[in-house]
């Protein structure tokens, strides 16, 4: 069960590691925040991993918890963005870009 | 459907109620899930907080519902996660592989079905089916856009069109209306049409 | 009863393996692909495939019905918001043209504006564009022409 336990964690552990490179690296905000959402949902992969060797329930309302979390965080980081983007059109971009009608509909 | 028939000036409110039933019994569902046990007052204050949601917060309603064969719905649902699972191991071997990815794709597939609820469901399913992701929609058309990750040539774009036909078909098999059904059929004897012409 | 017990508890490790090894691979994915939306394939794809074995692993292992109705409302949750926020993040990053234009076969939702291709990021961070020498003379070009008749 040890071996078990060594290996799930190291597979886990070095994915992790990498989404914080790609953190690290962006290059764009879009970047990271795809590299936060796989982040949080390989911590709950983690806690879940946890709760499954040990037998224990106890983390799994945090389990919940951290999931929703993941996707709250990336919708709200994504109309960020989406807004921006809007800002970027009616304002000083040259109005023939796209038609920013279609976009504050969409965006909502 | 299971809501009883309203009579005078309750009408509205009997309308709406009928609308918001199956979210008000998924919230009481998911607030006893949450709890982790089964009780009545699990039950009860379920209720009270669902009701509280939607009477608070309320969604506006979703147009058409749906009709479950329960056959056809164990059909798409197996074929989905064979789906998942066949992609997703292919997916994660193009990760893996030395070589990784070369051509992506961004294509448009004109879909039959013209029901916002069906819609959702058909781009959720080809969402989470790994290798392909819908970008956007244009509901007028009802055309989906989407990026494909891994696409050699014309033949791989043209058998990812054909898998999300056969989605959308199993999806509106699965819940769709007789009429959508019958839509689907016609829609697809249009298209082959379309392709021999186009394709002789 | 044991055997039947350690039968389950083997499909429950091998799952957790398998989970484990696509999480792993959702990392790579992200550091290994080219542009936004590629990388959002790796990392959100895999890994509702590897929550979700991951989650009958654990509802495998841990007796007691409170956690598995937990666990699958878990697998649920993921399985209904993680397309929801790819595509919301993939259209931002479409509309920001983070797309590596080079890398696609072909982009049927492409218009054809001349003023698509050229990268009008507002974010020092943005991604480069396709040709960044050329779109960046163009959008100088069009600018000075817009000028000179304003």
């Amino acid at each position: 069960m040890t071996a078990v336990s060594w290996a799930a964690y190291l597979l886990l552990g070095s994915g992790a590691l990498l989404t914080l490179v790609r953190l690290a690296l962006g290059p764009s905000l879009l970047d990271r925040v795809v590299a936060t959402d796989t982040l949080l949902v390989i911590i709950a992969a983690g806690l879940a991993v946890h709760a499954a060797l040990q037998r224990d329930p106890t983390v799994v309302p945090v389990l919940v918890v951290v999931s929703l979390l993941a996707f709250v965080g990336s919708v709200s980081v994504a109309r960020y963005i989406g807004g921006m983007l809007i800002h970027s059109h009616l304002g000083t971009e040259s109005p023939d870009a796209e038609p920013p009608a279609g976009e504050t509909g969409e965006s909502r | 459907m299971t809501g009883q028939a309203p009579g005078g000036g309750a009408a509205a409110v009997g309308h709406q109620l009928r609308h918001q039933l199956p979210l008000l019994l998924w919230l009481v569902l998911v607030w006893n899930l949450l709890w982790g046990t089964w009780s009545w007052a699990n039950l009860l204050s379920g209720v009270v907080v669902a009701l509280a949601v939607t009477l608070l917060l309320p969604l506006p309603p979703v147009v058409g519902g749906l009709t479950v064969r329960p056959l056809q719905v164990l059909a798409f649902a197996g074929a989905f996660l064979v789906d998942l699972v066949s992609s997703g191991a292919q997916v994660a071997w193009q990760t893996l592989r030395p070589r990784g990815i070369d051509r992506s794709a961004i294509i448009r597939v004109q879909l039959r079905t013209d029901s916002d609820l069906l819609l959702t469901i058909i781009s959720e399913a080809v969402t989470l089916v790994p290798g392909s992701m819908v970008i956007d929609m244009d509901r007028e058309n009802r055309t989906l856009a989407m990026h494909i990750l891994h696409a050699e040539d014309e033949q791989d774009l043209e058998r990812q069109r054909a898998s999300v036909l056969t989605v959308e078909e199993r999806v509106v098999r699965a819940f769709g209306s007789p009429d959508e059904v019958a839509a689907l059929s016609a829609g697809a004897s249009a298209r082959d049409l379309g392709e021999r012409r186009r394709t002789p | 009863m044991s055997g039947i017990d350690g039968v389950a508890d083997g499909i429950a490790i091998v799952l957790v393996l398998l989970g484990a090894l696509l999480c792993l691979t959702a990392g790579l994915g992200l550091v290994r692909f080219p542009d936004v939306l590629a990388r959002m394939h790796a990392g959100t794809k895999p890994q509702v495939l590897g929550v979700l074995l991951i989650m009958v692993g654990g509802a495998i292992r841990l007796q007691g019905w409170s956690a598995t109705w937990m666990l699958l409302l878990v697998a649920v949750f993921q399985m209904l918001t993680a397309p929801v926020s790819a595509h919301m993040i993939s259209r931002v990053a479409y509309r920001r043209r983070h797309v590596r234009r080079d890398r696609l076969l072909v982009d049927e939702l492409h218009t054809g504006e001349r003023s698509d291709r050229v990268y009008r990021g507002d974010e020092p961070a943005d991604a480069p564009p396709e040709e960044p020498g050329r779109a960046l003379a163009e959008s100088r070009r069009e600018e000075q022409a817009e000028d000179g008749a304003g």
